[in-house]
């Protein structure tokens, strides 16, 4: 099968609806076929990953753990779009910091995530071949 | 008459936030919940208009849902923070309610 270059985008914050939960299960399944995968959180899709969430009180599943597990899934390009963050007067010390293991560097631990503006991720979004949006 | 209004949307993704504030009169209390609380969060455009809203109006925050969220420890100055049992509270303390959508 042909490798192709998935990207799929977050635009909405976690729990209010069913978006981003969905979103992180079509990765998850897409992660069986090998493909090139990028994930973009943008606007209030950067509120997906903020540290710290606990869901107890209002009797949903949090699911903000399963990020972590990305890298393990080789999906190891996960683009923040700066101007959404400051909007939101967060940084990126708000956020989860993911990782992956590069088996060709001896399972060297590297950052997942790529802080970028909106010009450098409208490039990387014009790459791609197949665009999913949550 | 007082109303209680509530905000359950980002004020980032729609305008309900806005709206809402333009009908808040004083005596009224605007509660954030759901996605609405991230306008309870410091540094954004949403917390600055709380800040410059009218002393009359009081705001505040659902707190499971900011729990939910992550944000506890981002709540902007001037919002009170309720549970369940406070929400119940300004319900039946207010005339009535307006639940922005």
């Amino acid at each position: 099968m042909a490798i192709k270059k998935f990207m799929y985008v977050n635009r909405k914050p976690p729990y209010g609806t069913v978006y981003a939960l969905e979103s992180l299960e079509v990765v998850l399944i897409g992660a069986a076929f090998d493909q090139d995968v990028s994930l973009a959180f943008i606007g209030d899709g950067v509120y997906q990953l903020t540290k710290g969430q606990n869901t107890e009180a209002i009797g949903q599943k949090n699911f903000s753990p399963v990020y972590s597990a990305l890298g393990d899934y080789e999906v190891t390009k996960i683009y923040i779009e700066k101007e959404s963050l400051e909007e939101r007067g967060l940084t990126l010390d708000d956020l989860q910091h993911l990782v992956w293991e590069d088996e060709d560097e001896d399972y060297a631990e590297k950052d997942s995530i790529r802080l970028v503006s909106r010009a450098e991720l409208a490039d990387v979004m014009a790459e791609q071949e197949i665009i999913l949006s949550f | 008459m007082s109303l209680l209004h509530t905000i359950n949307k980002s004020p980032f993704e729609s305008n309900t936030f806005d709206t809402c504030l333009g009908y808040a009169l004083d005596g009224s209390t605007v509660l954030l919940i759901e996605d609405g609380v991230y306008a309870a969060t410091t540094d954004t455009s949403a917390a600055e208009k709380i800040k410059n809203a009218s002393s009359g109006v009081t705001f505040a925050v659902l707190g499971p849902d900011l729990q939910a969220r992550g944000l506890e420890g981002k709540l902007a100055d001037g919002i009170k923070v309720v549970d369940y049992e406070g929400f119940v509270n300004l319900v039946a303390e207010n005339d009535s309610v307006q639940s922005w959508l």
